[in-house]
């Protein structure tokens, strides 16, 4: 299979998409010249810039375009460089995007896709560095998808692409640029499919983005340590969630860690934890224990931003106590397995 | 008044009629949200009547308009059927949207009545997109994007006409500028009295009539439409209006004075535009007088129509979340 990274998978993706669909755009600050990050690279050259539309930075007004043209008839793929700079665009996703079809009653469709990207780890400071999908999970009406790879990336794009919905897609600064190999053409991947990355009977591991490869690590380490065989789960989509498939493996594994990048404190996966719980409440043997940042914007200090981002140690550290669970005279945290929990202000 | 305007006898007969249909319609609605029959937030256009008729008078259904949160007239005037709209505010399965988008959320595809949005500004940027979609086509399709003066102030009215300007989109704005943004008078929003004003620097044509004088309106629109056909624009029209009611039905306006009857009379476009048809000889008293019956018999069929219609399957709202 050849190699590429996450980056020259999308705009791969997006060349084959435009190809094949002359309804199909790509607008945002910077697309025609490639981005910051040359995930749009060659589109300008091949397509053309009535195609591939270099913006304002005004991501409320690109927003509402791309929602604009989307009920329209075409197929925009719309940028917004940074998930931080989401919040200027909220009001269109929120209010008119995810709400167009319904409030139509079924006239309208918005057949588009908001493609950006979040997490930590550049030093960048805490307005380009955050982990915003949970906001986007709480809207009736749009699809968050957040692939962990660049063969996942190329097959959902083009499902998202493909969807009648909004569909909100969140790629990981983080991932870029690691070499992948992708199949080609690439696997299309349905919206909606969780993916089992390994299998084991001990514990669940259901990771989020950057965090499934950390899952990967950690779930090594327990094996080669202590015999403990962690199966990892990436849903893939957040919106609409595979919950059967998270939910199978952990009434047979009795024990889950849910992990992301995010802030713990209203993040995705309270959510997971909350729909897991519901659904395996019967075969759970420890609490669902939850693996995401502190609540702190994120600093740029290298030594604090390392420490601010949760990996592999921390989710190996929360499978430690969801195995040992019961065994403890003491709160957990009393034994340096775990950080004691944070209350949210 | 436009003593040259481009009027004919059949065009003023269509924009009394449609005058007449949105100002009984708004009565009516008025009423009935009285008795609670109809739901929610309403905003009402008496006052207004005109600028939606001459401008929406002028558009084939294929051309798109995207009105805000006081939008009833609008989409009457685009060509949506009444019952549609009457059933709509009523929450009636038979509405234009099954009852489940409401007075500040219309929407007729049919006649390319785009929408409304109930966030003042937040249909602009999506009237853009409608006329990007015009334009990479290159059809002779138009969009209107109806606004009031109180969007202006608005961050995404300064991103979308910097960004319809730089794409020089087949976009024609129009303002509705009535001196009222919600209970505040534009003097205390902005220093810029005319909204024509606000965007010059941008190049682009633009000017102000008054939103009264519906051959005006007309005449103005009617200039920008041709231009916008070849895929010109972007335009704006500002139509000083004057809204009759307040901001939404029971609001207690305690922050102007009761409306003087006189200056009413003035400013009334229905009153104004039939006194000048009957004077140029357009339509004669009868004529306008069957017109006026006719809307209102047919705004109390929308309103039986809508009380027979039952109320939507509460299934419907799951089953619209995607498409």
């Amino acid at each position: 299979m050849p190699e590429t990274t996450f980056v020259e998978a999308i705009a791969k993706t997006l060349a084959t998409a435009m190809r094949a669909d002359d309804r199909v755009i790509v607008l945002g600050e910077d697309v025609a010249e490639g981005g910051p990050y040359l995930a749009t690279a060659g589109l300008a050259d091949e397509f053309g810039r009535e195609r591939v539309r270099n913006t304002p930075i005004s991501e409320g007004a690109v927003c509402g375009v791309a929602i604009g043209a989307a009920q329209s008839g075409l197929r925009p793929v719309v940028e917004i460089m940074f998930i931080d700079f989401i919040t200027l665009a909220l009001d269109q996703l929120v209010n008119q995007a995810a709400k167009a079809h319904f409030m139509s009653g079924g006239q309208l469709s918005v057949p588009l896709v908001l493609r950006t990207q979040g997490g930590a780890g550049q030093r960048n400071g805490a307005q380009h560095s955050q982990s915003l999908e949970a906001w986007l999970t709480h809207v009736p009406g749009l699809k968050v998808v957040m692939p962990s790879c660049a063969a996942d990336a190329a097959g959902l794009l083009q499902s998202a692409i493909d969807d009648p919905n909004p569909v909100v897609f969140v790629e990981c600064k983080a991932l870029y640029f690691r070499r992948e190999t992708v199949p080609e053409p690439p696997e299309p991947v349905p919206i909606g499919r969780a993916k089992t990355l390994r299998p084991g009977k001990n514990l669940t591991i259901v990771a989020l983005s950057r965090m499934v490869g950390d899952a990967l690590e950690a779930a090594d380490r327990l094996a080669s340590k202590h015999g403990i065989e962690a199966e990892v789960i990436d849903p893939r989509t957040l919106v609409p969630l595979d919950l059967d498939t998270l939910a199978q493996s952990v009434k047979r594994t009795g024990r889950a860690i849910v992990a992301h990048e995010a802030v713990n404190a209203g993040g995705f996966g309270a959510e997971l934890a909350a729909q897991l719980q519901a659904a395996a409440f019967d075969y759970l043997e420890a609490p669902i224990q939850r693996v995401g940042a502190p609540y702190t914007p994120v600093p740029v200090s290298p030594p604090l931003e390392d420490a601010y981002r949760p990996g592999a140690q921390e989710i190996e550290a929360a499978a430690r106590v969801a195995l040992d669970w019961g065994e403890y005279d003491a709160e957990p945290w009393e034994h340096g397995a775990i950080a004691a929990p944070q209350t949210t202000p | 008044m436009t003593p040259d305007s481009a009027l004919d006898a059949e065009e003023a007969h269509e924009l009394l009629r449609t005058m007449w249909r949105i100002r009984l319609f708004e009565e009516r609605v008025g009423q009935l949200k009285r008795n609670l029959q109809v739901h929610g937030l309403i905003h009402l256009s008496i006052g207004g009547e005109g600028v939606a008729a001459a401008v929406c008078g002028q558009l084939r259904d294929d051309d798109a308009v995207y009105s805000g949160h006081r939008a009833h007239g609008h989409a009457i005037a685009k060509g949506a059927p009444i019952n549609g709209v009457m059933a709509e505010l009523m929450g009636r399965d038979s509405g234009l949207c099954h009852g489940v988008g409401g007075s500040m959320h219309l929407v007729d595809t049919d006649h390319g009545f785009m929408g409304a949005t109930g966030v003042v500004g937040g249909n602009l940027p999506l009237a853009l997109g409608t006329a990007l979609t015009q334009h990479l086509k290159g059809t002779d399709q138009v969009t209107v994007a109806f606004f009031g003066d109180g969007a202006v102030q608005a961050g995404h009215f300064s991103e979308s006409i910097n960004l319809a300007a730089l794409w020089e989109l087949p976009l024609i704005f129009v303002c509705e500028n009535n001196g009222m943004a919600e209970f505040t008078s534009r003097e205390e929003h902005s220093t810029i009295e005319r909204v024509s004003d606000v965007v010059a620097p941008y190049g682009f044509e633009r000017t102000t009539v008054n939103g009264s004088d519906v051959p005006a309106v007309y005449d103005a629109f009617s200039r920008f439409l041709t231009e916008a056909r070849k895929g010109k624009g972007p335009y704006l029209l500002e139509c000083v209006t004057y809204r009759r009611r307040g901001h939404y039905e029971g609001d207690p306006e305690k922050y102007r004075d009761p409306v003087a009857e006189q200056e009413w009379a003035e400013r009334d476009p229905l009153a104004r535009m039939t006194e000048r048809a009957i004077k140029q000889g357009w339509i004669d008293e009868a004529t306008v007088n069957a017109i006026e019956r006719e809307a209102a018999a047919e705004i109390e069929a929308a309103v039986a129509g809508a009380r027979e219609s039952p109320f939507p399957d509460p299934e419907i709202a799951r089953s619209l979340v995607y498409a």
